[in-house]
């Protein structure tokens, strides 16, 4: 009873799709591409300046977190990437590729820079901050609904159109730094307000960032309280499923769309905010730096759920500032932080292989 | 006059840099790949080449330009191919997702092209900024007719690789249109269903023009390298933007490489125009340029618009493929 | 002529997952013979062809090709071996020439020359009778211009062993015919034809041997001068077995949809329902016969506010309120009548129409594949109580409920749908729809991959609707079970009302031929 089609020509390796993966078993094999990538990572890091990996992390983690303010600053920053990680939360759910978060928080940027130049004489902190925040939602908000309504009524495609959007974005606020720059030919904006402080984030128990902490973190809430228990927040896990679904159960899905796009775009204006208001008090085409783009890839990981984000946040932010340490300790460039992020990502993107399809070998007969 | 003749060679220079981006990203995105990395892949070749060519130069004490040329070609293309490996692999045998994984390169290409430009001769041992001067003389070498005259400072005074870029434009279309693995690669980016159904091996095709395209993109960060910053390294995001503007030029060019080839310069002239307009204040220069990314989405929405099925992107682009889903 | 033998499967079987989608099959096919492989819906007919074409790679078994025991690992290795399938939905390149497409994964040396695959394409025409413009778009083709180039394809790859998957669900009848005459023409040739099909008449009228499929089971083939209709129907759907459905009679039966010409053309305007009328009443079962894509999809959906319909459409709605015996003129009546083309689902709920509907794509439309059972109860309530917030307490419930009630059987509510089994996956959607406490509840093939027990659920739940008086419309193919649920079965034949007979009245002979037109045709 030999079967000879099994013998003869059965491929070796068969893929098949998982039916379903326990929770335990999925973030065993994250857990798997992590520590991978921290031994790729320990290899590339020692291969360059042959310091031990142990050593490498433990500098690393002097870097990120080793004294108040050095903590500070890798709080604050993870914080940013966290904000932009949960506006684009709602628009991944919806399955709409927003890449276009780098131009919605430039945007959101200038807004704010904007009102403390033109304003911060004439209004007091508190109001003025709240001018700044509305403004940059307004801000961030049209530039994400602008992809939305085109997609929502002709299709467009939406990777492509929020990706140009970006680089409008990079050239308005190259425009907005002209206009403003101090001293004049710096080609640069410098401290905005630095007299008066008018439009910074006021430090809250002795902290400049305690008040990002605090907008960044009610957000992620917020953003995980309307996408689990809202009826926006459904209707959105509905379109992201199936269109058809949505159609039958009677949901406007070129609305739906709109309205994410302005949401998602709108929280982007806020990290644009953030990073004026409440940290670099300056605005510059590096505003964003990028995370714009890393965010994509916090959120995507995440899968929607913006207390993961906040882990993987922090391990980013942790890996960028520890290696910006190992950089400057042995006099290297900072570019490193980058090399590592990529290589991290790399294992977990092909990680969700494993998660997602189940991968047989082909049975030995003897 | 000398104002026009400048700006056109910087357009055609810059042009060229963003039609090699281009180029390898239609072959990329022809069979269904959409990979994000093309700047990432750029900076890759860039720096590849420079290393390449580096390490050639420091061997010996009278390097010759054509033999660092070739070096710096081979090692640009073999790295940037190398970057389209893993993105291929991630996307096509892994399944992961094609616009994160794009992102993640460009990223990761980014970090390794401005580290080891940075410190490659701290690394080394030496001092200062690395350069290479013999090979980089080999690209900025302009043809003979470079002295005709004004034609000649128009036409003939570009290093080889920005008539490579041309030649190769001209060779994607005939590739394409008139032979038969083009005709089976285009249809993998179509309908791999189709295609498969037909006997077209998917996985190779997919994987094969990603690599190449990638190869082909890095090209276009060598010529940045050897010819624009001269064989030195600077880490001024220059290449980004070029490739970010390659990403665009694959949509103007409705994902053709002979529209790829005028976009291309257009783009360039766009990017320089406002270098060359007398009385532009910085502002205004900064709006100016806005202006290939404005193109690009007029564009894009142009062909959302106007359904004309051949300016379409490749129907499948950015989807994963897997035999037996059902 | 000696009879030789193409191709033969032994033992053949296919699991996808936990559904064994062909079970030890056997079937041969020889040289100049058109084979019909007849089976109803998901028995697995193009699984087992889709085998043979290297699509699928068989679970177990094996498969001969003139009389060599082969391995078929892709589409290629089929090609080599003379094999091509002509699929249901066309495998062809919108935007590449007839030429382009035909030509398309062959290694014929580098250079495509179009006016030599032209030449060539044009004999192939010419030998079998094809029509075909090698220069022309597939965009621009009609369906029977596609499937001429995809049957060209696989003979300019000298295919001899072909397979047509529903060649004719597409065409018009005298497109069909034509098809027939190229494929008699192609047996003449000496070729094999394999034509996957549920038309009894096709049939009849083209092959000579017919091999029958019944969920997944290989059941038996005959010759086809030696059969009639009704034997390959007993064959395909099986012994008639005793079902014993309940079906009492309602007490009060009420005109509540009205349905006048409704005519519905799809994206490319091919009309798929033309000029349907009928009424459906409450406290009535109406059973929609037809073979599968007949309209039966387009008419739910065009009920339910999914499908845009010609504008001479009517689908009228007659509330609680309205009274049945008043004049036509009565204007205070005429208010209880409710004009529903045109309307959103979300107006059609607002006007305060029940309308439960059970859709045939139970994952793709009428649940939330990834969300679990509470959240897929509250795809009908969401937007009920004030404030942003969806309230889920009153789903939750009723995800208990209709667990404990249906017999669900699932790890707990919190499960996503997609994890649990076609049964009970069912029984979630039919469970939430009836919760609505509709006026009109309408199915599609609500029974379809059920195991008995769950079937007989389904059944008496829509019996005990009905007896609320409930209108009730059932899509079904089952025949028997047709007749015994419905209080009148209308049929659907390509996209027409081919007759609406009342329970007493009906036959399962009758009814068959009306879903094929066959009476007619006998007639003429």
């Amino acid at each position: 009873m030999s079967n000879s089609a099994v013998e003869r020509g059965e491929p070796l390796i068969h893929v098949s799709k998982r039916v379903g993966i326990a929770q335990s078993k999925a973030w065993a094999i994250r857990g798997a591409a992590l520590v991978l990538a921290l031994m790729i990572s320990g290899l590339v890091i020692f291969s360059i300046v042959h310091l031990s990996p142990l050593k490498v992390y433990g500098a690393m983690f002097e870097g990120a977190f080793g004294t108040s303010r050095r903590a500070w600053v890798t709080i604050r920053d993870a914080m940013m990437m966290l904000c932009v990680a949960v506006g684009l939360a709602p628009a991944f759910k919806m399955r709409f590729w927003n890449i276009g978060a780098e131009g919605q928080i430039l945007v959101g940027a200038i807004a704010t820079a904007a009102c403390m130049i033109y304003l911060g004489n004439s209004l007091p902190t508190p109001a003025l901050l709240a001018v700044m925040m509305v403004v940059s939602v307004i801000a961030g908000g049209v530039w994400g609904l602008i992809p939305g309504v085109f997609k929502a009524r002709w299709g467009t495609n939406e990777t492509l159109f929020t990706l140009m959007m970006n680089y409008v974005a990079i050239q308005l606020t190259s425009f907005a730094v002209s206009k403003w720059e101090t001293p004049i030919g710096s080609n640069s904006v410098g401290i905005i307000n630095q007299k008066s402080n008018a439009g910074w984030f006021p430090p809250i128990f002795g902290q400049a960032y305690t008040l990002n902490v605090v907008i960044v973190l009610t957000l992620a809430v917020l953003m995980y309280v309307y996408l689990k228990y809202s009826k926006q927040g459904y209707e959105i896990s509905v379109v992201g499923d199936s269109e058809n679904t949505a159609r039958y159960a009677g949901i406007s899905v070129r609305k739906v769309y709109i309205r994410t796009m302005f949401l998602s775009g709108a929280i982007c204006g806020i990290a644009g905010f953030l990073a004026v208001s409440g940290s670099s008090h300056t605005i510059s085409v590096d505003t964003a730096g990028g995370r714009g783009f890393t965010a994509i890839i916090v959120a995507w990981l995440a899968k929607f759920n913006t207390f993961v984000m906040i882990l993987f946040s922090f391990l980013l932010m942790f890996l960028e500032k520890g290696a910006v340490e190992i950089a400057s300790r042995y006099n290297l460039n900072s570019f490193v932080s980058d090399i590592i992020t990529g290589i991290l990502l790399f294992c977990i993107l092909g990680s969700e292989f494993f998660i997602n399809y189940k991968v047989s070998f082909r049975r030995k007969h003897s | 006059m000398t104002q026009f003749i400048s700006l056109f060679q910087a357009a055609i220079m810059f042009g060229s840099v963003i039609m090699f981006g281009a180029l390898g990203e239609i072959l990329t995105e022809r069979s269904g790949n959409l990979n994000l990395g093309v700047p990432g892949i750029m900076y890759l070749g860039g720096i590849a080449g420079l290393i390449g060519s580096f390490f050639y130069e420091a061997s010996t004490t009278s390097p010759s330009p054509v033999v660092g040329m070739l070096i710096a070609l081979v090692c640009a293309f073999g790295m940037a191919a190398l970057g389209g490996l893993i993105f291929s692999f991630l996307t096509i045998s892994l399944r992961a997702n094609q616009n994160v994984t794009g992102l993640t390169l460009t990223i990761f290409g980014g970090g390794v092209a401005n580290f080891f430009g940075g410190s490659l001769n701290k690394l080394a041992g030496g001092v200062g900024q690395i350069s290479v001067a013999a090979t980089s003389s080999a690209f900025r070498t302009a043809t003979p007719l470079a002295g005709m005259g004004t034609a000649g400072k128009l036409f003939f005074s570009y290093g080889f690789l920005a008539y490579a870029a041309i030649v190769i434009a001209v060779f994607l279309h005939y590739f394409m249109s008139r032979s038969r693995k083009g005709l089976n690669l285009r249809a993998v980016g179509e309908n791999p269903g189709t295609a498969d159904a037909a006997g077209i091996n998917v996985t190779r095709n997919k994987y094969l023009a990603t690599c190449m395209g990638a190869g082909v993109s890095g090209l276009g960060g060598l010529y940045y390298v050897m010819d624009y910053t001269k064989g030195t390294w600077a880490n001024d995001g220059g290449i980004e933007s070029l490739g970010w503007l390659a990403v665009a030029l694959v949509i103007f060019a409705t994902w053709k490489p002979l529209n790829a080839i005028w976009g291309s310069y257009l783009f360039g002239l766009l990017f320089w125009m406002y270098f060359y307009i007398p009385g532009l204040n910085r502002s205004s220069q900064e709006l100016f340029k806005m202006l290939p990314y404005i193109v690009t989405l007029v564009v894009l929405v142009a062909v959302s618009l106007r359904n004309k099925k051949e300016n379409q992107p490749p129907a499948s682009l950015g989807l994963p493929y897997f035999r037996e889903e059902r | 002529m000696e009879t030789i033998t193409a191709v033969e499967m032994k033992h053949v079987t296919k699991r996808f997952g936990e559904v064994v989608a062909n079970d030890e099959v056997d079937l041969k096919l020889l040289r100049g013979e058109i084979l019909s492989l007849l089976g109803e819906n998901g028995s697995g007919k193009t699984t087992l062809m889709n085998m043979l074409s290297g699509i699928y790679y068989p679970d177990d078994g094996q498969i001969y090709v003139n009389g060599k025991a082969v391995t078929i690992r892709s589409p290629k290795d089929a090609f080599d071996l003379g094999i091509g399938m002509i699929h249901q939905h066309f495998k062809l390149v919108d935007v590449f020439t007839a030429a382009e497409n035909i030509v398309l994964g062959l290694n014929e040396g580098g250079r495509l020359d179009r006016k030599v695959i032209a030449a060539k394409v044009k004999e192939i025409a010419d030998r079998y009778g094809f029509d075909i413009d090698p220069n022309q778009k597939v965009y621009d083709m009609t369906v029977s211009q596609k499937q001429t180039v995809e049957i060209v394809k696989v003979l300019y790859r000298g295919a001899d062993i072909l397979i047509l998957d529903e060649p004719t669900a597409v065409l018009t009848p005298q497109e069909t015919d034509k098809l027939f005459a190229v494929m008699r023409n192609m047996k003449a040739d000496g070729k094999a034809l394999v034509i996957i099909t549920h038309k009894l008449h096709e049939v009849m009228d083209v092959s000579d041997r017919v091999a029958v499929l019944r969920k997944g089971k290989y059941i038996g083939d005959v010759a086809t001068c030696d059969t009639d209709p009704q034997k390959l129907t007993d064959m395909m759907v099986g012994r008639a077995v005793e079902l014993n459905i309940d079906c009492p009679k309602a007490e009060k039966v009420t005109e509540r949809i009205e349905v006048q010409h409704l005519t519905v053309r799809d994206k490319d305007g091919i009309p798929r329902l033309s000029d349907v009328s009928f009424t459906a009443r409450g406290g009535e079962i109406l059973g929609i016969a037809g073979i599968s894509g007949s309209g039966q999809k387009q008419l739910l959906e065009a009920i339910a506010g999914l499908q845009p319909c010609a504008p001479e459409s009517h689908i009228l709605y007659k509330d609680e309120q309205w009274n049945p015996d008043a004049p036509a003129d009565d204007l205070e009546n005429q208010k209880h009548v409710h004009e529903l083309i045109g309307k959103s689902p979300l107006d059609i709920s607002k006007m305060g129409v029940a309308l439960s509907f059970v859709p045939e794509d139970r994952l793709g439309m009428g649940l939330v594949a990834n969300m679990d059972l509470t959240d897929n109860m509250l795809l009908r309530s969401y937007l009920t109580g004030r404030g942003i917030f969806a309230d889920r307490k009153k789903p939750k419930k009723l995800a208990e409920d209709v667990v404990e009630e249906l017999e669900v059987v699932t790890p707990s509510i919190t499960t996503p749908v997609r994890k649990l089994s076609g049964g009970n996956v069912q029984k979630v959607l039919v469970g939430r729809e009836i919760a609505m406490d509709p006026t009109v509840l309408m199915s599609a093939y609500a029974v379809r991959g059920l195991d008995i027990n769950t079937s007989y659920t389904i059944y008496n739940l829509m019996t005990e609707q009905k007896l609320k008086g409930v209108a009730v419309i059932y899509v079904g193919e089952d025949l028997d079970v047709l007749l015994e649920l419905c209080d009148r079965i209308l049929v659907l034949c390509g996209g027409q009302v081919s007759g609406i007979v009342p329970r007493e009245e009906a036959t399962k002979e009758g009814i068959g031929l009306l879903m094929t037109q066959f009476r007619k045709e006998a007639q003429v």
